[in-house]
């Protein structure tokens, strides 16, 4: 997925990518990366879930209006959500 | 949590002994407009198939580099699982598809104005490709043409 995103922002277009493994994107080093602290299969939260989904895609919207940013851009998710 | 703690031994072993493709130098397109203004295209890498299209295939060494164009007016819930990967529980996806390819969700953004369209067709790939040679070369600029040619201006993507 970090390849895939570094070629669309070649080609022009902002790119924010969810990711799992932290150290992982610590190392490939896609342009704006989120870092969700879920399980695998679980990148947006929980199922069903409208708000919790919704909470962690607008935490990546945010990487993607956040102007001032310089590449590569890697943010812990902090979920106001406790289980 | 996700880590590599999830995973079993020789999976942990093959991640961290994998030589990861470092970006470098890495490509950054800033916002010209605002979120509301932009037209959205979702990219997973959940191997989610529509109904018809061509499972990802399990069998090709290195991982199946080839990707599916969703149509946005898909019904998440008709999406097919196709995911080869054992290393992680799939019944979130099965549950609710959302949580890997968010499309209820952008429909919500757009309905509220957050965003401004969703583009007419997402992208969907399978993860778990350990030879990406052909990703980079073929696939990747492939998807980057269709999404510039729709006149997408971003990207969500998804893991799995």
């Amino acid at each position: 997925m970090c390849l895939v995103a570094a070629e669309l922002e070649r080609h022009g277009i902002a790119t924010v990518a969810v990711v799992l493994l932290r150290e992982v994107a610590e190392r490939v080093r896609p342009p704006r990366a989120l870092f969700v602290p879920f399980r695998h299969g679980y990148p947006l939260d929980a199922p069903n879930d409208p708000e919790r989904q919704i909470a962690v895609i607008e935490a990546a919207l945010a990487l993607l209006e956040d102007l001032s940013a310089v590449a590569p851009v890697l943010v812990d998710y902090v979920s106001r959500y406790r289980d | 949590m996700g880590d590599v703690s999830e995973f079993s031994l020789p999976v942990r072993l093959f991640l961290r002994a994998y030589r990861w493709r470092r970006i470098d130098p890495v490509p950054w397109t800033l916002l010209t407009k605002p979120l509301a203004q932009c037209r959205v295209a979702l990219v997973s890498s959940a191997g989610f198939v529509a109904p018809g299209q061509r499972p990802f295939d399990n069998s090709i060494r290195g991982g199946d580099v080839s990707f599916r164009d969703i149509p946005s007016d898909v019904d998440p819930h008709a999406l097919i699982d196709t995911h080869r990967s054992e290393s992680f529980d799939h019944s979130g996806l099965r549950l609710d598809p959302n949580v890997a390819f968010p499309i209820d969700r952008v429909r919500e953004l757009a309905g509220r104005g957050r965003i401004g369209t969703i583009n007419r067709r997402h992208l969907s790939f399978m993860g778990s490709i350990t030879a990406p040679g052909r990703l980079v070369r073929d696939s990747a600029p492939e998807a980057a043409r269709r999404l510039v040619s729709d006149g997408v201006d971003i990207a969500l993507l998804v893991p799995v």
